[in-house]
């Protein structure tokens, strides 16, 4: 039996990503839960997350959520999701500034658009004025041959939906990328965590090869 | 290389069943939402979207257990709307397995609930659905008001202004329905469209009026929308998902084929 946890801090809908695993999953148990003992003795774990990256560290800290992440990605594959791959961070600039887990080296940006006020203004190379959040069907461009990427063709679409992207330092190395005004790290892998910006349990056949990857991946590149 | 537009088929279900019919060829059950979502989903639809007109609260229980096997077996994102009033409603889809839900009439008439549940919920969930009518007279500025119950309540309130205040609430997407055009299949009110588009920072979808694929090019090129629904033309067959991906394709627009 293969244990999947995925790590509910109260944030948003986990439902989807529950019902995607068990869709793919031969022989998955999977367990919604914030319990430190049930993620540590599961065999694979999701942190996940959705909304304001202040009111999702806010619970993290509070559920000791950190120290479950940190302690589980030491030794057993994690698959960080949208806001949780934005939560390994060390900053974003959201909410006037909040500070992340600093499990990778990196910072969460907005994508600044004419509303935002902020310049230069988020445009499409052909001039078009792009709306935010980034919400929709994109093409990730594969940056390596991680496990996680095995029969998911290159330029596939995946759906996105958030406002800010993570920008990665120097010493960690992106999976995937993408691009929407900018060129933004889609996914990145670090020793037994992959992380991906995007959401694969929304992502029909690429999304669900994604996470069946992940159901057999053992956390070695 | 860029985000694709969207295509989005709408379900408008009554008691968990999916009414103004469904005419496939080959489908077992012509009512039954999940089969439906299902095909449309390997269709290559972007998104469902499932519009509960249900008035009874019995019948409300149905949909959410419809939701709930939608979202077990169609992976892609599933948006809920219909009677959506309170905090709980929308806890309640989200938690049946809906990725957004959309909130009509009580954002009229409540706009705090729309603050109060990006808050909660998180923008990414939260669309506000807005029917809007014109009401500026031949000649005039073009000018649309936000009408209420399926579009015979005028509210006085002017529809840009209305999605500005939404998206500065919490709105996260705007579902834009022309009531002049709903059910006339001769296209979006593209002028309408445009405004709001331009007007906001989020994604609009556009709804009402479309009788051919055309209509979803130009509902995009020329109306400036992030996302195109459209139900008739898809329940009755006349055009398959595949088709209409591969027109507006065709026509310069960047879809997910």
């Amino acid at each position: 039996m293969n244990k999947v946890a995925v790590i509910d801090y109260g944030m948003g809908n986990l439902h989807s990503v529950a019902k995607a695993l068990e869709h793919v999953g031969k022989n998955t148990k999977v367990i919604v839960t914030s319990d430190a003992k049930t993620i540590l003795s599961a065999d694979r774990v999701i942190f996940p997350g959705v909304g304001a990256i202040r009111d999702c560290m806010a619970e993290i800290r509070r559920l000791g959520v950190d120290e479950i992440v940190q302690e589980a990605m030491q030794n057993k594959p994690l698959l960080a999701i949208c806001v949780g791959m934005q939560a390994l961070m060390e900053r974003s600039e959201e909410n006037n500034g909040v500070d992340c887990l600093g499990l990778a080296k990196g910072q969460v940006k907005l994508f600044a658009n004419e509303f935002s006020g902020a310049k230069p203004l988020l445009r499409e190379l052909d001039g078009e004025l792009l709306k935010v959040p980034h919400m929709g069907w994109n093409i990730v461009e594969q940056c390596d041959q991680h496990p996680l990427w095995a029969g998911i063709e290159n330029n596939t679409r995946f759906y996105f939906v958030h406002s800010y992207y993570i920008t990665l330092g120097a010493e960690e190395k992106a999976s995937g990328v993408s691009h929407y005004g900018v060129d933004f790290t889609a996914a990145f892998s670090k020793g037994n965590v992959f992380a991906v910006q995007f959401h694969p349990e929304k992502s029909q056949h690429g999304g669900l090869q994604l996470l069946s990857n992940f159901l057999s991946w053992d956390g070695a590149n | 290389m860029a985000l694709a537009k969207r295509i989005i088929p709408c379900l408008d279900c009554d008691k968990g069943r999916v009414v103004k019919g469904v005419k496939f060829l080959d489908i077992r059950d012509a009512g039954d939402p999940v089969e439906i979502a299902k095909r449309y989903s390997d269709a290559g639809a972007d998104e469902i979207t499932f519009l509960d007109i249900t008035a009874s609260h019995e019948g409300r229980e149905t949909t959410v257990h419809t939701v709930e096997s939608i979202a077990g077996q169609v992976f892609i994102p599933l948006t809920v709307g219909g009677g959506i009033r309170t905090l709980e409603d929308i806890r309640t889809m989200l938690n049946a397995g809906a990725d957004k839900v959309a909130i009509n009439t009580a954002a009229v008439f409540n706009p705090e609930l729309v603050r109060e549940a990006s808050a909660r919920f998180g923008s990414q969930c939260i669309v506000v659905a807005m029917d809007a009518k014109k009401v500026s007279a031949e000649g005039e500025e073009n000018r649309w008001e936000i009408f209420t119950h399926g579009g015979r309540k005028p509210t006085g309130i002017d529809a840009i202004e209305w999605a500005q205040r939404m998206v500065e609430y919490g709105a996260g997407e705007i579902l834009l329905t022309s009531m002049d055009k709903d059910g006339t299949k001769s296209g979006f009110d593209l002028a309408l469209n445009r405004a709001i588009s331009n007007a906001v920072s989020v994604p609009i979808i556009a709804s009402g009026g479309v009788g051919n694929l055309q209509d979803l090019v130009d509902g995009v090129l020329e109306g400036h929308a992030d996302a195109v629904l459209a139900a008739s033309i898809f329940h009755f067959g006349e055009y398959t998902i595949e088709e209409a991906k591969q027109y507006m394709a065709e026509k310069g627009v960047t879809m997910r084929l």
